[in-house]
């Protein structure tokens, strides 16, 4: 029963510890990429990445108690919400009239003229 | 053991503040406060089992919930400019 215990603690805390590190990663993304579509991708991947590795990092160091079935609910909800919320704010920024920069930053300088999306804040 | 997810969430945290006051379109700014939302129901998941309390679990649930119809009501007030218009039959009924 002992190892059992060390097989789960050491999976918990790995998982805990790539949750974190996707978390910042996606946060990391948020604040670097150049537009509003590509920083959806990177709230995706705290939604998705950070949030099921942590929660399933939880769940194994609570076993099965009521706990588990708590975290279960909160995992749930936020697969499901999460993307709704996503697709809800791609709605609305394109029918403001955003649009994602099609063109690689390479191109931007040969043709010279300005950014077609106007939107990105440097570069 | 807590700790690493902990200082991960708090450094995602600064971040996500960071883009939601430095950005240019108020939909970065949902996008940056869907995502703290998001982040402070990990975080409260984690506190909850740092400190040994586990009614934390049905506060980050509760938070989940309303952080999602938060983020959908801003877009909604957004595209239509109010909650919900009052068509000429609701006018009728006050008169």
């Amino acid at each position: 029963m002992e190892i059992v215990n060390h097989i789960l603690f050491y999976a918990s805390w790995a998982l805990l510890a790539a949750g974190g590190l996707l978390c910042v990663i996606g946060a990391f993304g948020l604040v670097r990429f150049p537009e509003t579509y590509t920083r959806m991708h990177a709230a995706g991947v705290i939604d998705t990445g950070g949030a099921l590795l942590i929660l399933a990092g939880l769940m194994l160091q609570s076993g099965l108690t009521l706990e588990t079935v708590k975290l279960a609910l909160i995992m749930f909800f936020l697969l499901f919400t999460s993307p709704t919320a996503g697709y809800a704010l791609a709605r609305g920024t394109w029918s403001a009239g955003h649009r994602p920069i099609t063109h690689t930053r390479s191109d931007a300088r040969t043709d010279g003229h300005s950014d077609s999306a106007g939107m990105t804040d440097d570069g | 053991m807590f700790w690493a997810a902990m200082i991960g969430i708090l450094v995602a945290l600064a971040l996500a503040l960071v883009r939601a006051i430095a950005g240019p379109t108020v939909y970065d700014r949902i996008l940056a406060v869907n995502s703290f939302g998001t982040l402070t129901v990990l975080a409260l998941s984690v506190i909850g089992f740092l400190m040994g309390r586990p009614d934390f679990l049905d506060i980050a649930l509760v938070y989940a919930l309303i952080n999602f119809i938060g983020t959908i009501a801003v877009l909604k007030f957004l595209r239509y400019g109010d909650f919900a218009r009052a068509t000429q039959a609701d006018d009728n009924d006050l008169v």
